[in-house]
């Protein structure tokens, strides 16, 4: 079970994550786009599941990653993706509860150049009984 | 109304022609290949039906990325999107050496000074796997 404690917590991921050119043209060919400028609108869950599965790891945070479904999810995008750009990457718990002995909790992901957010996304991760 | 790319009149309740995508395993390996998300229920039959899922099943992230593909051809490019978010409601399933279809329509829900709403739908297979598909694009 989630640590109560943790609900209303931002963990910031250690180092930063660069975006190369070979990640966005993979990602692009698989939905058919061609212009790899900038990288497609739901590039950035590559980032931030594994920065988030990473960040929130913590056996005191209390997430079983083993048993995680993802429910939902949502992006504001600030300044799109580019090739060459570098985040530091942070997860704040925003939300839980408990429905039918399922944990429901909603995760935050900022990708941040600089102190300047970027992207924000929001993971809500269904942990089955 | 706003006037997109010099020829469209957009308003609120404006349809966007429906267009379909194929998925198949091929398309799950790549998907799993680019994205990092490697999970076997997304490629190993055996162990989907082992936790209970009728087959194979694509990565909802997989449906929403071809859903996004739907928009930012519509807008204008992958710079466009400012936000877009789905609830997964029910798995596309993906049965060995079988094409699925991913069928996207889309209806204009509001219109901005410099933004459009897009109200999102995809179905496969006859059903809808998103709930609450919303994207809202720069004009």
């Amino acid at each position: 079970m989630l640590n109560p404690d943790s609900v209303g917590r931002t963990f910031e991921g250690a180092g930063s994550v660069s975006v190369t050119q070979s990640e966005i043209d993979a990602f692009a060919a698989v939905i058919g786009e061609v212009d790899t400028s900038v990288a497609p609108p739901t590039f950035s869950i590559r980032i931030s599941l594994e920065q988030s599965q990473s960040i929130l790891s913590d056996p005191a945070i209390g997430l079983d990653w083993t048993r995680v479904v993802h429910g939902d999810q949502k992006f504001e995008i600030f300044t799109p993706i580019k090739a060459g750009d570098t985040f530091t990457c942070s997860s704040t718990i925003e939300s839980y509860r408990v429905a039918a002995g399922n944990e429901i909790v909603t995760v935050r992901s900022d990708l941040k150049s600089g102190s300047t957010i970027a992207l924000s996304s929001w993971s809500t991760l269904v942990v089955r009984a | 109304m706003v006037n997109l790319g010099g020829a469209r009149m957009i308003e609120i309740g404006t349809a966007i022609p429906e267009r379909i995508f194929t998925i198949n395993r091929a398309t799950l390996k790549a998907y799993a290949d680019a994205s990092g998300d490697q999970n076997p229920i997304h490629q190993n039959e055996e162990f989907a039906l082992s936790v209970g899922l009728p087959n194979v099943i694509a990565h909802g992230m997989l449906t929403m990325a071809l859903v996004g593909k739907f928009v930012t051809d519509w807008a204008g490019g992958s710079a466009k999107v400012k936000h877009f978010g789905a609830r997964f409601t029910k798995p596309v399933i993906v049965p060995a050496d079988t094409d699925v279809d991913l069928t996207v329509t889309a209806t204009v829900a509001a219109v901005d000074e410099n933004s459009i709403t897009l109200e999102l739908t995809a179905t496969s297979a006859g059903i809808k796997v998103l709930g609450m598909a919303k994207a809202v694009v720069f004009t």
